[in-house]
């Protein structure tokens, strides 16, 4: 494992949470996920965060795929280097796909990604940082999941509720041409797979955590 | 266009919380002056709305002349009047508020409405000459990142509860610290040494700090050492905070980083900051530390950008507006 992590790899990206290397793995494409120390933040507090984020996201990662929703298969986890070896996904960022895509397209893709996290919630499993830099769509528009470093367990209301609205800031800040819409697909989605009741419940706490916005209109304090 | 012989003034006035500032600046950015009286609570309290207006009331006069006097400049010759109509303390608006209406009105001058937010970003633009930018605003009324596009402010990230501002003061205040509470704060946590244990809480992009809030006052309570308890709230709330930059930094893929805003002078924000801009190859950059706390400047600045656009008020709509989001504004960068 050291010998990987240290040799024959390229930086293929630099996340908020950890660097991420392309490498070969067995004859195997994989992608090494590596919380690397963040020199900003003190040394105890960052190897606290560093060590309890490369667990949860290994066994999140994990238990998301168990649940039915697409997730990189985790291969090694290294605890002393705070790193995860893991599938590598072929395709293009959410981020980027949606751009591209006509409305028709994304409203499609929209309903699965509400499915999707349905799915999560169903099984009081919480993504914690939904955004469209944390999905992949993959061949036959299959789509990936990633980034499960601020996921948790929890069957919580404010916890589902707040997964949501972080995936709706996300849009309308990043796609605001049309977040509208495709939030309104993603509610469609994530009501068929949760159910009305459960679903429209959710989306009122959603409603309610976006007011606690600072000088929100409707913000009672 | 005017020539550099035959520039444009423009009188700005602030008056959202505890500072009443007034300034004139020039079409071409010049700052000509600059002038501000704080009300400084007394030690163990907060701004009251009410002595905070009463200081406004006293004060607002001589600050309006000096900055007059400073820039060497006839009221006549003013193009015109920016005030801060939000958000803010409502009873503290009101007063920049009426000052600036009865100018206008006196004067016969167009009045501007200015939000407070959208002047702290500005003047930071001015002072540092950023292009596009994830900006980064922190003061006593924000805790946002937020970038630009399609006419708007575009908010990526926030606190969902109280500001990093309003967590310093709120803590200061209760173990009896004296005002302004982020440099008492930062001075005590210079001589910090131990990180005792803080709820750490990252949602995505945003940020809760109320949690820290209660759980540090409950140590100080415990009788945890002010030292190590100032150094840990610091090093924790600005951790949190940095880590939702890093995140938005590394969505955005944006070139720039630019901090605004009163706590923008805490030199431990600063360094976090500039860490985490090196490792994305983002530039970092900081308001000039005389426009990091409210002042006149960032409303009169922001006034000439919006009456440029055409924005205008008249003298009776021109209502404060205590909540006034920064993303419900569409805004003409020039």
């Amino acid at each position: 494992m050291e010998e990987i992590v240290n040799n024959s790899r390229n930086l293929i990206r630099k996340g908020a949470e950890a660097n991420l290397y392309l490498a070969n793995w067995h004859g195997k494409k994989v992608v090494i996920k590596q919380r690397v120390p963040k020199h900003y933040r003190v040394l105890d507090l960052d190897d606290r965060i560093r060590k309890y984020r490369t667990y949860h996201e290994a066994e999140n990662l994990y238990l998301a795929r168990k649940y039915g929703v697409s997730t990189p298969i985790v291969l090694s986890i290294d605890d002393i280097n705070y790193t995860i070896i893991m599938e590598f996904i072929e395709g293009d960022r959410l981020k980027e796909v949606f751009k591209r895509m006509t409305d028709e397209e994304r409203a499609k893709l929209s309903v699965q990604i509400g499915e999707l996290i349905g799915k999560l919630h169903k099984n009081r499993l919480i993504h914690g940082d939904l955004t469209s830099s944390n999905m992949i769509i993959s061949e036959y528009d299959r789509i990936f999941l990633l980034d499960f470093g601020l996921s948790f367990q929890s069957d919580k209301l404010e916890d589902m509720g707040v997964d949501l609205h972080l995936l709706r800031r996300a849009l309308f800040s990043t796609h605001h041409e049309y977040a509208k819409k495709c939030f309104t697909k993603i509610k469609v989605g994530y009501s068929k797979e949760v159910g009305m009741n459960a679903a429209n419940n959710v989306i009122k706490k959603t409603e309610q955590i976006e007011r606690r916005g600072r000088y929100c209109i409707q913000r009672e304090i | 266009m005017h020539s550099m012989n035959n520039p444009n003034f423009f009188l700005g006035i602030e008056s959202t919380a505890h500072t009443f500032g007034a300034s004139i600046v020039s079409n071409y950015g010049k700052i000509l002056s600059n002038e501000k009286d704080i009300y400084i609570p007394p030690t163990g309290k907060g701004i009251h709305p009410r002595d905070a207006t009463q200081h406004h009331c006293e004060k607002s006069p001589q600050v309006i002349w000096r900055a007059f006097k400073e820039a060497n400049l006839n009221p006549k010759d003013l193009t015109a009047i920016a005030f801060s109509a939000g958000p803010g303390l409502g009873p503290s608006l009101r007063i920049g508020a009426t000052i600036a209406r009865a100018l206008a009105s006196f004067l016969n001058k167009p009045l501007v409405p200015v939000n407070h937010a959208i002047g702290h970003i500005e003047i930071a633009f001015l002072t540092t000459g950023s292009k596009d930018p994830l900006v980064v605003l922190v003061s006593g009324g924000h805790t946002l990142i937020t970038a630009y596009a399609g006419l708007r402010w575009r908010i990526f990230g926030e606190t969902e509860d109280i500001t990093i501002g309003n967590l310093l003061d709120m803590f200061a205040r209760e173990i009896g610290l004296s005002p302004p509470s982020g440099v008492s704060v930062e001075q005590k946590a210079s001589y910090g040494k131990k990180l005792v244990e803080l709820p750490y809480s990252v949602k995505g992009n945003d940020v809760t700090y109320s949690g820290l809030l209660s759980a540090s006052l409950r140590r100080f309570r415990k009788g945890d050492r002010i030292e190590d308890l100032c150094y840990s709230l610091q090093e924790v709330s600005f951790s949190m905070f940095a880590e939702t930059v890093e995140r938005s930094l590394a969505h955005t893929e944006k070139k720039e980083l630019l901090l605004t805003g009163g706590v923008a002078a805490n030199k431990r924000l600063q360094e976090m900051l500039r860490i985490i801009a090196k490792d994305h190859n983002s530039k970092f950059q900081v308001v000039d530390p005389k426009y990091s706390g409210d002042s006149g400047a960032q409303i009169a600045w922001a006034g000439y950008l919006a009456f440029k656009q055409g924005i205008r008020i008249d003298i009776d709509k021109s209502y404060v507006v205590p909540k006034w989001r920064l993303d419900e504004i569409e805004w003409k960068r020039l």
